[in-house]
């Protein structure tokens, strides 16, 4: 094609030990519509964040029309004509739809009062583009995916040169989602540059033009649509080397076949459905799926933190009554929460306060007091034996680092001796030590007859640390890998809804394409 | 990650506990250094008089302060305190002047207050209001309630038998009953929050009510009592006040609440929820009654104490906003 439009350099970021970006490059031609890829945690986002002003770059230069920039904020790369439409809804939900539209220019503006008519006119002949919305409602009365609309429309109002779309279908309908690429192609004929974020192959290949693949933070390839494959994409985004020793794994043959837990026909009517899980002793069984797929609501579902209307949980072969996360508590199954700081520790609170929440009756005497000698004993046998470093038990969680505040929710979880441990991204946003220390801990707690179900958006880490991986596709089992068929390409297959494994409800199959 | 990176030198044995307990030594060094200030400055201060009647005026307002330290560490707020000490006072006080016994006169304004807790915990667990609006609305009808009750004129209730009077204006071997109730009332609910299970929730749920419930803690039961114990406290207190004033008027009480949660947050307690200790809010009640009554030993006109309270209040909780923003993150 032509000349680029913008050119990323050798960028590199670092968060605190964590190399997110090393040396990448991504080159955008005028009036292309070029697809990023990766796996979660590949980068995309990141580099995304970085053109967007919303990151700085450590290292490596950002080239804007041949000449070099810095995008200090995101108000500069919006002075910049570079827009970006986030993944997530950031929308004021009590202003109406033309406020939020036009939320930039109204700051910029120097007059007194709003002039809400005309503001309106202008909004709703953008809005209407894409969908009837009537402009004069409040964006938190809209459903999600005329918002994520909303937000789109607010972008195309931006006077850019550079768009880039973070999954925009995500939350969107087929026909929405038609509409959006119809624009999006009105967008490249009026020589906008669009970068196109997606995991969805059938999208990438219906609209765009080139395909630049990520992979642990570093550059790919970069090539036509038209001379590859979907597959050829997907073994591009796993291709990786191993870099993380994980435990031994124990073969299946060496296991009793014993089922401990059973989930039967779970289902929520809503986001979740026919959900079938068995679990044996002393296995480590892993959930995969893209972020949004449902795995986390199945989670919820199968300890009572969310209602369900169909299925059954069965511990040991008996039917569990779970109606609340605390018959869950009593059945022995337990819920390690994704969200470590927003609904998984105090952190304001002590160490010790935090590992014996779950396990407060068995601390409790006759009189309703809290026996502390206990809980201190009870914390300090954790933390001696998940070699939690601290202060002391008395002092607060926040005071430690992320992966020692894992461990205090996973001894948390432990302290009542649970039958079953479901996990949800037991090591996220920790560093690497601390990773395999809580992977070895994991296998070492399956050994000793404890379930333990992990959820994990890392592929290295699922294939890793699990015996047997489900994938779940917009909130059903999409298929199962055992330990000898199990590998990124086909958990990424899976997850994706590409090639020969059961394409089913995936949004634009090959009969769809144009 | 930033945060893991930093996480072995961010490890500081700063134990909880010497948080807490700095706080209120600090409190009082500042108390024993008004003091001393203060007999200097006036030769009545340092009296036992003046002791006694410094702690008289701060015994049944900290009856309500420890409900209400209980209500801010779950996250909550109750305006509503004064108008229910003057609502219990005011219903005790009527049913005994339409011939009831003070005893059965004065559990019943207690269970009516506690009614009260019900009502606004309901309002605060099952509807999904906030404790601030509800518990405003709450003021503002139950003063309405006792202008009902009273047709807007104080009770006079210089017929109670001297055994119910007592409670108020009698001693136990020179210390005032009062005085007795408070230290009670103070030492159990001090050593059950720090040791009751049931008040062990009100922290989790204080702290992060999300975790709790992810504990499964029942986060709306353990808001709903501690509403209802908030209000129950009020009662009590009212009760006592009539006892000791002989007399019930329906305007008492008002801009108390201001008073008592100033108390609670110079001691303390935190308005987000899942901080703050009975003794703190104690001696923060107390530096308050001593700077009342540094100020009429000082003779500063009555206009200035409250400007002078309102002070005291902001800068306490910029120093706490200030030692909490450097703690770790």
């Amino acid at each position: 094609m032509r000349e680029p439009v913008l050119s990323i350099r050798n960028v590199t970021k670092h968060f605190g030990a964590v190399k997110a970006l090393t040396n990448v490059n991504f080159a955008l031609e005028r009036g292309e519509v070029h697809a990023l890829c990766g796996e979660n945690g590949a980068g995309k986002s990141t580099l995304m964040n970085i053109i967007a002003g919303v990151l700085q770059p450590d290292e490596g230069e950002i080239v804007l029309d041949g000449k070099t920039v810095r995008i200090g904020s995101p108000a500069a790369a919006q002075s910049l004509g570079l827009g970006l439409v986030h993944q997530e809804i950031a929308l004021c939900p009590d202003a109406s739809v033309a406020e939020n539209i036009f939320m930039a220019s109204i700051s910029r503006q120097r007059s007194l009062l709003m002039n809400y008519r005309k503001l309106e006119r202008e909004a709703q002949a953008v809005m209407s583009r894409l969908a009837p919305i009537d402009v004069r409602r409040k964006v938190g009365e809209l459903p999600i995916s005329s918002q994520q609309l909303v937000e789109i429309a607010k972008a195309l109002t931006l006077d850019c040169r550079v768009l880039i779309f973070d999954e925009p279908t995500a939350a969107l309908t087929e026909a929405e989602a038609r509409i959006l690429f119809e624009i999006i192609r009105d967008l490249k004929a009026n020589g906008i540059s669009i970068v196109y974020i997606s995991h969805r192959m059938a999208e990438i290949f219906e609209l765009c033009d080139r395909v630049t693949v990520l992979r642990d933070g570093r550059y790919v390839s970069t090539d036509r649509v038209a001379d590859l494959t979907p597959d050829d994409v997907v073994r591009r985004m796993v291709g990786r080397e191993i870099t993380q020793l994980y435990p031994p794994k124990q073969p299946a043959g060496e296991r009793p076949q014993e089922v401990v837990f059973s989930v039967r026909g779970l289902g929520d009517n809503e986001r979740f459905r026919d959900v079938d899980i068995d679990l044996t002793r002393g296995e480590i069984l892993g959930i995969g799926g893209l972020i949004g797929s449902g795995r986390t609501e199945i989670a919820e579902g199968i300890c009572g933190l969310r209602a369900t209307t169909n299925g059954q949980i069965l511990i040991h072969g008996k039917q569990q009554a779970i109606g609340t996360y605390a018959d869950a508590v009593k059945a022995g199954l337990v819920y390690l929460s994704e969200d470590r700081k927003g609904s998984g520790l105090f952190l304001d609170l002590s160490i010790a306060k935090n590992i014996s929440v779950l396990n407060l009756d068995a601390l409790t005497g006759h009189l309703g007091l809290i026996d502390t000698v206990g809980e201190g004993d009870l914390a300090r046998d954790f933390a001696q034996r998940l070699n939690i470093r601290m202060g002391s038990i008395g002092a607060p969680v926040s005071s430690l680092s992320g992966g020692n505040q894992q461990k205090v929710a996973i001894a948390k979880q432990l302290a009542i001796q649970p039958k079953v441990i479901l996990m949800d991204e037991p090591t996220r946003g920790i560093d690497v030590g601390a990773k395999s220390e809580i992977h070895a801990l994991l296998r070492e707690l399956a050994q000793s007859g404890i379930g333990i179900i992990v959820i994990s958006s890392e592929l290295p880490e699922l294939l890793g640390l699990c015996d047997r991986v489900i994938v779940i596709r917009e909130g059903e089992v999409a298929g199962e890998l055992g330990m000898d068929d199990m590998t990124e390409e086909r958990v990424i297959r899976l997850a994706s809804g590409v090639g020969n494994c059961q394409i089913g409800r995936t949004r634009l199959t090959s009969e769809h394409a144009a | 990650m930033l945060a893991d990176t930093l996480g072995t030198k961010a490890v500081r044995p700063r134990s909880w506990k010497r948080i807490g307990s700095m706080r209120e030594a600090g409190l009082i060094a500042i108390i024993l250094a008004l003091c001393v200030a203060m007999s200097f400055a006036s030769p009545h201060f340092l009296t036992l008089g003046n002791f006694r009647a410094m702690l008289m005026s701060f015994s049944v307002e900290g009856v309500v302060v420890v409900g209400m330290t209980i209500l801010l560490i779950v996250g909550g707020i109750d305006l509503s305190v004064g108008s229910v000490v003057c609502f219990a006072m005011v219903l005790s006080g009527s049913l005994f002047l339409a011939g009831l016994d003070p005893w059965s006169a004065s559990l019943t304004g207690i269970l009516a207050s506690a009614l009260i807790g019900c009502v606004m915990g309901f309002f605060v667990t099952v509807v999904g209001l906030n404790h601030f609006i509800t518990s405003l609305a709450g003021m503002v009808i139950v003063r309405g309630l006792c202008l009902i009750i009273t047709k807007g004129t104080p009770l006079s209730l210089f017929t109670l038998p001297p055994a119910f009077k007592a409670v108020g204006q009698g001693s136990f071997h020179g210390v005032p009953y009062v005085i007795i109730i408070f230290v009670a009332v103070v030492g159990i609910f001090d050593f059950l929050l720090r040791r009751a299970t049931a008040l062990r929730k009100v922290f989790y749920t204080g702290s992060n009510e999300k975790a709790a419930l992810y504990s499964g803690i029942r986060t709306n039961h353990v808001k709903f009592w501690v509403t209802v114990l908030c209000s129950t406290l009020a009662g009590v207190a009212g009760v006592i006040y009539m006892s000791r004033f002989g007399a019930a008027t329906p305007t008492f009480g008002v801009g108390m609440e201001l008073n008592i949660i100033a108390a609670a947050v110079i001691g303390g307690a935190s308005l987000n929820g899942g901080s703050g200790t009975i003794l703190g809010a104690i001696l923060g009640m107390a530096l308050l009654s001593v700077v009342t009554s540094s100020l009429v030993l000082l003779n500063v006109s009555v206009y200035w104490q409250d400007m002078i309270k309102g002070c005291i209040l902001l800068a306490a909780v910029s120093v706490d906003h200030f030692l909490n923003k450097r703690k770790p993150s």
